[in-house]
């Protein structure tokens, strides 16, 4: 997907999918090969950095008088 | 029933009892019978003169029905618990346990539960018509169920903050995914405010940026849970933007909402699970896709040098070829050019005439009469002179 947006964690396993398919693929050339090998490290990287991400978090949405939204952490 | 208790024997004709119970033996003995002899049951009857003492809190009624009455006394903390009083005549179900107060030897039923047959009977009716106008609207059909996010970033919660639902859903989702960002939506799940509550916190979940959202609270009684029945919130939960989970209460109970959402689980931390993937099984399908790539491209690798070394191999074949074609050319040229070389011819015994410049001397004009010349052979120079009168 090619939304201006950091890929989502699903999108850039599915784009890892399609790498290794291609890749397992008869018929691509090397530097096709080796572009898709960078590539696949690059976002093999990127995922397992968000998985190693630990941020877990909760926040209350709060709405105040004026209905403007707030986030509040919350300790459970 | 059988009763085994201390009668002593009757009174012989004309004489006096020899064993007399006193009237507190007699009702402590009764007392034992009626408290011990039931267990707690269900009664059908109608109600009628309720009393509730502004003091203590505690409820005074009779049950009656066409053919009797019995005393009924509920305490004030399952009075409390009653959601209306009931009207003079109302048809109730009472659930409690026969009693006797032995001090007046008053036979009584003590009430723990009172549910008002009339308003079953109209919240049945009232769940049927709120499921056939959700029905009517296609809210139901499984063509509207939107599949989860495999992977959601950010969920929203719709609960109470106050119960044990939110714990367990926070829980278990850290637990599958300690990334994930959770943004609770506070919100009544029961009570009078809880409908109206509910509908605008699943509004607000439209104005959040979240993957899913899920709805529900822990378990409780029927009345509890009602309003996940309640045809404003399912409304609501339809029209939320995001794929949605109910989780209402335990496995057995089923609610409207849980029919509307695109996902229903079977309790709160049944809906992290469902919501979530578990991390550690993640983790490994990325090892396995790391050493497809490793392997991709080593096979690439592999097919290549192979390609490469049979390419090496003709062209190697191909450069003899040409190399031997090559030198075969350039004998034939040298001797091409052995054969013209003037040199040759001389050794052939011609003889070149050069002028004392080196110019050739071509033709017999050139000869004019005494002039001295060259007369180049193959092995030297040998000089000469046209002799006077040629």
């Amino acid at each position: 997907m090619s939304t201006g947006k950091e890929p989502t964690l699903g999108e850039e396993l599915k784009a890892l999918e399609d790498i290794v398919r291609r890749l397992e693929a008869d018929g691509t050339d090397l530097d096709v090969a080796l572009k898709l090998f960078e590539e696949g490290v690059a976002r093999l990287r990127r995922a397992r950095a968000r998985l190693a991400d630990a941020e877990h978090a909760v926040q209350a949405v709060l709405q105040d008088a004026d209905g403007t939204l707030r986030m509040q952490d919350v300790d459970l | 029933m059988t009763l085994s208790l201390p009668f002593g024997p009757e009174p012989g004709a004309g004489g006096l009892p020899d064993d007399v119970w006193s009237v507190g033996e007699l009702n402590v003995a009764a007392k034992a019978v009626v408290e011990q002899g039931f267990a707690p049951m269900w009664v059908r009857g109608e109600v009628s003169g309720l009393k509730v003492y502004q003091q203590s809190g505690h409820w005074y009624f009779d049950l009656r029905d066409e053919s009797a009455k019995v005393r009924c006394t509920m305490w004030k903390a399952h009075a409390q618990r009653v959601p209306e009083r009931p009207a003079e005549g109302a048809e109730v179900f009472a659930y409690g346990k026969p009693s006797f107060y032995e001090a007046k030897g008053e036979f009584s039923f003590a009430v723990q539960r009172l549910l008002l047959s009339s308003r079953l009977g109209l919240q049945q009716q009232e769940l049927e018509r709120v499921k056939r106008a959700l029905a009517a609207d296609g809210l139901f059909d499984v063509a509207r169920k939107r599949p989860l996010p495999p992977y959601p970033a950010t969920i929203a919660l719709v609960t109470s903050p106050h119960g044990a639902a939110l714990h367990d859903m926070a829980r278990v989702a850290r637990e599958r995914w300690p990334a994930i960002r959770l943004l609770l939506v506070p919100t009544r799940v029961q009570g009078a405010e809880a409908a109206a509550e509910l509908v605008h916190a699943l509004q607000l979940v439209n104005e959040l940026d979240c993957d899913c959202c899920i709805v529900g609270r822990g378990g409780g009684s029927r009345d509890d849970l009602a309003v996940f029945n309640d045809e404003r919130v399912c409304r609501a939960l339809a029209a939320v933007r995001v794929p949605t989970i109910a989780a209402v209460g335990h496995e057995t109970d089923v609610s409207l909402a849980d029919l509307i959402a695109d996902v229903r689980a079977a309790t709160p931390s049944n809906a992290a699970e469902l919501a979530l993937p578990d991390h550690l099984e993640v983790a490994a399908a990325m090892d396995a896709v790391a050493m497809r790539l490793a392997g991709g491209l080593t096979r690439h690798t592999r097919v290549l040098r192979e390609r490469l070394e049979r390419t090496g191999d003709r062209i190697e074949g191909a450069m003899q070829e040409v190399m031997a074609a090559q030198r075969f050319t350039l004998e034939r040229v040298a001797a091409q050019l052995d054969a013209l070389s003037p040199l040759r011819v001389l050794e052939r015994g011609f003889a070149i005439p050069q002028a004392s410049g080196g110019a050739l001397l071509k033709g017999r004009a050139a000869f004019s009469p005494g002039l001295r010349f060259d007369l180049r052979l193959a092995d030297g120079v040998v000089p000469a002179r046209v002799e006077e009168g040629a």
